[in-house]
Protein backbone atom coordinates (compact mmCIF):
# COMPACT_ATOMS: atom_id res chain seq x y z
CA UNK A 1 0.00 0.00 0.00
CA UNK A 2 1.07 3.91 -0.38
CA UNK A 3 1.90 5.09 2.72
CA UNK A 4 1.31 8.84 3.17
CA UNK A 5 5.12 9.19 3.64
CA UNK A 6 5.34 8.69 0.47
CA UNK A 7 3.24 11.06 -0.66
CA UNK A 8 5.24 13.17 1.77
CA UNK A 9 8.73 12.34 0.57
CA UNK A 10 7.86 13.06 -3.51
CA UNK A 11 6.77 16.46 -2.29
CA UNK A 12 9.39 17.03 -0.12
CA UNK A 13 12.02 16.49 -2.74
CA UNK A 14 9.70 18.40 -5.46
CA UNK A 15 9.93 21.15 -3.53
CA UNK A 16 13.76 20.93 -2.44
CA UNK A 17 14.26 20.77 -6.40
CA UNK A 18 12.34 24.05 -7.06
CA UNK A 19 14.42 25.55 -4.14
CA UNK A 20 17.67 25.14 -6.47
CA UNK A 21 15.40 26.11 -9.77
CA UNK A 22 15.63 29.32 -7.87
CA UNK A 23 19.00 29.34 -6.78
CA UNK A 24 20.39 28.34 -10.42
CA UNK A 25 18.18 30.60 -12.41
CA UNK A 26 18.28 33.69 -10.33
CA UNK A 27 18.46 35.75 -12.98
CA UNK A 28 15.26 34.91 -15.37
CA UNK A 29 11.72 36.16 -14.45
CA UNK A 30 10.34 33.49 -16.35
CA UNK A 31 12.45 30.39 -14.93
CA UNK A 32 11.42 32.20 -11.83
CA UNK A 33 7.89 32.07 -12.01
CA UNK A 34 7.83 28.52 -12.93
CA UNK A 35 10.15 27.23 -9.96
CA UNK A 36 7.02 28.79 -7.81
CA UNK A 37 4.33 27.19 -9.64
CA UNK A 38 6.32 23.69 -9.31
CA UNK A 39 6.73 24.46 -5.31
CA UNK A 40 2.49 25.17 -5.15
CA UNK A 41 2.51 21.50 -6.64
CA UNK A 42 4.49 20.17 -4.12
CA UNK A 43 1.89 22.09 -1.75
CA UNK A 44 -0.57 21.37 -3.32
CA UNK A 45 0.30 17.18 -2.98
CA UNK A 46 0.57 17.21 0.23
CA UNK A 47 -2.90 18.65 1.10
CA UNK A 48 -4.29 16.00 -1.19
CA UNK A 49 -2.09 13.62 0.55
CA UNK A 50 -3.57 14.54 3.45
CA UNK A 51 -7.15 14.64 2.67
CA UNK A 52 -6.73 11.48 1.35
CA UNK A 53 -5.43 9.99 4.46
CA UNK A 54 -7.58 11.62 7.30
CA UNK A 55 -10.72 11.38 4.88
CA UNK A 56 -11.28 15.23 4.84
CA UNK A 57 -12.85 16.67 2.24
CA UNK A 58 -12.08 20.57 3.25
CA UNK A 59 -7.85 19.45 1.90
CA UNK A 60 -9.16 19.22 -1.52
CA UNK A 61 -11.21 22.58 -1.56
CA UNK A 62 -7.77 24.38 0.28
CA UNK A 63 -6.30 23.00 -3.04
CA UNK A 64 -9.14 24.27 -5.54
CA UNK A 65 -8.75 27.59 -4.25
CA UNK A 66 -5.09 27.60 -4.24
CA UNK A 67 -4.70 26.48 -7.69
CA UNK A 68 -7.48 29.46 -8.86
CA UNK A 69 -4.79 32.04 -7.10
CA UNK A 70 -2.13 30.44 -8.19
CA UNK A 71 -3.74 31.13 -12.01
CA UNK A 72 -4.63 34.91 -11.24
CA UNK A 73 -1.31 35.41 -9.84
CA UNK A 74 0.46 33.54 -13.26
CA UNK A 75 -2.07 35.59 -15.41
CA UNK A 76 -0.51 38.57 -13.67
CA UNK A 77 2.73 38.12 -13.41
CA UNK A 78 3.27 37.49 -17.21
CA UNK A 79 1.28 40.28 -17.66
CA UNK A 80 3.65 42.67 -15.69
CA UNK A 81 6.61 40.49 -17.37
CA UNK A 82 5.94 41.65 -21.11
CA UNK A 83 5.14 44.95 -19.78
CA UNK A 84 8.38 45.15 -18.68
CA UNK A 85 10.34 43.29 -21.43
CA UNK A 86 8.41 46.17 -23.46
CA UNK A 87 10.18 48.92 -21.49
CA UNK A 88 13.43 47.47 -20.46
CA UNK A 89 14.07 44.95 -23.41
CA UNK A 90 15.04 42.39 -20.59
CA UNK A 91 14.05 39.72 -18.25
CA UNK A 92 17.24 39.99 -16.28
CA UNK A 93 16.76 40.52 -12.86
CA UNK A 94 20.14 41.94 -12.20
CA UNK A 95 18.79 44.92 -14.62
CA UNK A 96 15.78 45.75 -12.52
CA UNK A 97 17.14 48.83 -10.40
CA UNK A 98 14.44 51.18 -11.43
CA UNK A 99 13.80 51.74 -7.62
CA UNK A 100 17.16 51.52 -6.45
CA UNK A 101 16.11 49.39 -3.80
CA UNK B 1 4.85 -5.17 -5.57
CA UNK B 2 1.43 -4.15 -6.58
CA UNK B 3 0.05 -2.42 -9.43
CA UNK B 4 -0.56 0.55 -7.34
CA UNK B 5 2.53 1.10 -5.97
CA UNK B 6 3.91 0.23 -9.46
CA UNK B 7 2.17 3.35 -10.40
CA UNK B 8 2.99 5.77 -7.60
CA UNK B 9 6.86 5.14 -8.45
CA UNK B 10 5.97 5.68 -12.04
CA UNK B 11 4.17 8.91 -11.10
CA UNK B 12 6.62 10.16 -8.49
CA UNK B 13 9.76 9.23 -11.09
CA UNK B 14 8.55 11.27 -13.97
CA UNK B 15 7.34 14.31 -11.71
CA UNK B 16 10.95 14.57 -10.16
CA UNK B 17 12.87 13.92 -13.17
CA UNK B 18 10.25 16.67 -15.54
CA UNK B 19 10.87 18.85 -12.20
CA UNK B 20 15.02 18.75 -12.49
CA UNK B 21 14.60 19.18 -16.51
CA UNK B 22 12.80 22.04 -15.86
CA UNK B 23 15.25 23.99 -13.37
CA UNK B 24 18.08 22.78 -15.79
CA UNK B 25 17.13 22.71 -19.45
CA UNK B 26 19.10 26.08 -21.19
CA UNK B 27 15.83 26.93 -23.28
CA UNK B 28 12.59 28.26 -21.76
CA UNK B 29 10.51 26.50 -24.56
CA UNK B 30 11.74 23.08 -23.45
CA UNK B 31 11.86 24.09 -19.45
CA UNK B 32 7.91 25.14 -19.71
CA UNK B 33 7.16 21.70 -22.43
CA UNK B 34 8.79 19.85 -19.18
CA UNK B 35 6.83 21.64 -16.83
CA UNK B 36 3.49 20.77 -18.47
CA UNK B 37 4.98 16.72 -18.20
CA UNK B 38 5.54 17.48 -14.82
CA UNK B 39 1.49 18.57 -14.47
CA UNK B 40 0.77 15.37 -16.26
CA UNK B 41 2.53 12.84 -13.48
CA UNK B 42 1.33 15.27 -10.54
CA UNK B 43 -2.33 14.87 -11.92
CA UNK B 44 -1.64 10.79 -12.43
CA UNK B 45 -0.84 10.91 -8.14
CA UNK B 46 -3.69 12.85 -7.14
CA UNK B 47 -5.84 10.23 -9.09
CA UNK B 48 -3.86 7.71 -6.86
CA UNK B 49 -4.87 9.93 -4.13
CA UNK B 50 -8.80 9.91 -5.05
CA UNK B 51 -9.00 13.37 -6.01
CA UNK B 52 -10.27 12.77 -9.35
CA UNK B 53 -11.74 16.14 -9.99
CA UNK B 54 -8.70 18.06 -8.59
CA UNK B 55 -6.61 15.89 -10.81
CA UNK B 56 -8.79 16.50 -14.18
CA UNK B 57 -9.04 20.38 -13.24
CA UNK B 58 -4.89 20.40 -12.75
CA UNK B 59 -4.55 19.44 -16.33
CA UNK B 60 -7.49 20.95 -17.99
CA UNK B 61 -6.83 24.10 -16.07
CA UNK B 62 -2.77 24.07 -15.53
CA UNK B 63 -1.78 22.50 -18.41
CA UNK B 64 -4.64 23.48 -20.86
CA UNK B 65 -4.44 27.70 -19.91
CA UNK B 66 -1.66 28.77 -17.83
CA UNK B 67 0.88 26.39 -19.03
CA UNK B 68 -0.13 27.69 -22.95
CA UNK B 69 0.21 31.04 -21.08
CA UNK B 70 3.79 30.74 -20.00
CA UNK B 71 4.37 29.11 -23.49
CA UNK B 72 3.18 32.07 -25.44
CA UNK B 73 5.14 34.44 -23.21
CA UNK B 74 8.31 32.22 -23.64
CA UNK B 75 7.72 32.32 -27.35
CA UNK B 76 6.68 36.23 -28.02
CA UNK B 77 9.56 37.49 -25.79
CA UNK B 78 12.80 37.38 -27.66
CA UNK B 79 15.00 36.52 -24.54
CA UNK B 80 18.83 36.27 -24.54
CA UNK B 81 19.61 32.88 -22.86
CA UNK B 82 23.22 32.90 -22.64
CA UNK B 83 23.53 36.20 -20.76
CA UNK B 84 20.88 34.52 -18.67
CA UNK B 85 22.52 31.78 -17.97
CA UNK B 86 25.46 33.63 -17.00
CA UNK B 87 26.04 32.46 -13.44
CA UNK B 88 24.09 29.00 -14.19
CA UNK B 89 27.58 26.78 -13.47
CA UNK B 90 28.76 29.24 -10.35
CA UNK B 91 25.61 28.61 -8.48
CA UNK B 92 24.99 25.03 -8.92
CA UNK B 93 27.27 23.63 -6.07
CA UNK B 94 25.14 26.50 -3.48
CA UNK B 95 21.80 25.32 -5.18
CA UNK B 96 22.36 21.47 -4.87
CA UNK B 97 23.76 21.93 -1.52
CA UNK B 98 20.77 23.77 -0.28
CA UNK B 99 18.30 21.73 -2.14
CA UNK B 100 19.95 18.09 -0.80
CA UNK B 101 20.43 19.68 2.99
CA UNK B 102 16.48 20.70 2.88
CA UNK B 103 15.12 17.48 1.24
CA UNK B 104 17.22 15.30 3.93
CA UNK B 105 15.73 17.30 6.44
CA UNK B 106 12.22 17.39 5.10
CA UNK B 107 12.44 13.34 4.82
CA UNK B 108 13.86 12.50 8.38
CA UNK B 109 10.75 15.01 9.87
CA UNK B 110 8.37 13.49 7.24
CA UNK B 111 9.35 9.79 7.02
CA UNK B 112 8.06 6.38 7.63
CA UNK B 113 8.60 6.26 11.33
CA UNK B 114 6.15 9.39 11.86
CA UNK B 115 4.06 9.36 8.83
CA UNK B 116 3.83 5.62 7.69
CA UNK B 117 1.09 3.23 7.66
CA UNK B 118 1.50 2.16 11.37
CA UNK B 119 0.72 5.90 12.42
CA UNK B 120 -1.90 6.67 9.21
CA UNK B 121 -3.19 3.59 8.04
CA UNK B 122 -4.18 3.98 4.20
CA UNK B 123 -8.37 4.53 4.24
CA UNK B 124 -10.66 2.18 2.07
CA UNK B 125 -11.24 2.30 -1.49
CA UNK B 126 -14.30 4.48 -2.07
CA UNK B 127 -17.17 2.13 -3.71
CA UNK B 128 -17.84 2.25 -7.39
CA UNK B 129 -20.38 5.04 -6.68
CA UNK B 130 -18.65 7.45 -5.14
CA UNK B 131 -19.01 10.91 -6.76
CA UNK B 132 -15.61 13.00 -5.55
CA UNK B 133 -16.75 15.90 -7.53
CA UNK B 134 -20.32 15.72 -5.85
CA UNK B 135 -18.52 15.77 -2.40
CA UNK B 136 -16.67 18.08 -3.08
CA UNK B 137 -19.38 20.57 -4.64
CA UNK B 138 -21.32 19.80 -1.58
CA UNK B 139 -18.71 21.43 0.47
CA UNK B 140 -17.66 24.27 -1.37
CA UNK B 141 -21.27 25.45 -2.03
CA UNK B 142 -22.19 25.74 1.27
CA UNK B 143 -19.57 25.47 4.13
CA UNK B 144 -17.27 27.63 1.79
CA UNK B 145 -19.33 29.77 -0.46
CA UNK B 146 -18.00 33.02 0.91
CA UNK B 147 -14.42 32.18 0.09
CA UNK B 148 -15.77 30.46 -3.49
CA UNK B 149 -17.29 34.22 -4.13
CA UNK B 150 -13.69 35.84 -3.35
CA UNK B 151 -11.97 33.10 -5.28
CA UNK B 152 -14.51 34.53 -8.43
CA UNK B 153 -13.75 38.18 -7.32
CA UNK B 154 -9.54 37.36 -7.30
CA UNK B 155 -10.18 35.76 -10.74
CA UNK B 156 -11.77 38.77 -12.41
CA UNK B 157 -9.35 41.55 -10.81
CA UNK B 158 -6.80 39.56 -12.35
CA UNK B 159 -8.46 39.54 -15.70
CA UNK B 160 -9.05 42.98 -15.37
CA UNK B 161 -4.89 43.55 -14.23
CA UNK B 162 -3.39 41.15 -17.26
CA UNK B 163 -5.83 43.24 -19.68
CA UNK B 164 -4.98 46.50 -18.42
CA UNK B 165 -1.23 45.96 -17.92
CA UNK B 166 -0.86 44.44 -21.70
CA UNK B 167 -3.21 46.95 -23.14
CA UNK B 168 -1.09 50.02 -25.53
CA UNK B 169 -2.75 52.44 -27.15
CA UNK B 170 -0.73 53.41 -30.06
CA UNK B 171 -0.64 57.02 -31.36
CA UNK B 172 -0.86 55.99 -35.18
CA UNK B 173 -3.70 54.29 -35.08
CA UNK B 174 -7.20 55.66 -36.39
CA UNK B 175 -10.50 54.62 -34.71
CA UNK B 176 -13.73 56.09 -34.02
CA UNK B 177 -14.72 57.73 -30.53
CA UNK B 178 -18.43 56.64 -29.89
CA UNK B 179 -18.98 59.09 -26.99
CA UNK B 180 -18.47 61.44 -29.66
CA UNK B 181 -20.55 60.13 -32.38
CA UNK B 182 -23.52 59.49 -30.48
CA UNK B 183 -23.28 63.15 -28.96
CA UNK B 184 -23.42 65.07 -32.06
CA UNK B 185 -26.06 67.02 -33.04
CA UNK B 186 -28.09 67.74 -35.98
CA UNK B 187 -27.36 71.25 -35.90
CA UNK B 188 -23.50 70.64 -35.89
CA UNK B 189 -23.68 69.12 -39.06
CA UNK B 190 -26.85 70.22 -40.99
CA UNK B 191 -27.18 73.80 -41.74
CA UNK B 192 -31.25 75.03 -42.42
CA UNK B 193 -31.43 78.11 -44.76
CA UNK B 194 -34.19 80.25 -45.07
CA UNK B 195 -34.79 82.16 -48.54
CA UNK B 196 -37.92 83.53 -50.12
CA UNK B 197 -39.65 81.08 -52.78
CA UNK B 198 -39.10 82.21 -55.91
CA UNK B 199 -42.11 83.20 -58.57
CA UNK B 200 -42.52 80.96 -61.43
CA UNK B 201 -41.90 82.84 -65.00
Amino acid sequence: MIALSDYLIVAAILFSISVAGIFLNRKNVLLLLMCVELMLLAVNINFIAFSHFLSDVNGQIFVFFILTVAAAEAAIGLAILVVLFRTRRTINVADLDALKG
Amino acid sequence: MSFEKFLFYLFAVLLLGAAVMVITRRNPVHSVLFLVLAFFNAAGLWMLAEAEFLAIALVLVYVGAVMVLFLFVVMMLDINVAELRAGFVRSAPVALVVAVIMAAELVVVLGPARFGLDSYAAPDRHPADYNNTAELGLALFTQHIYAFEIAAVILLVGIVAAISLTLRRRPETKYLDPASQVGVKAKDRLKIVKMDPEENA
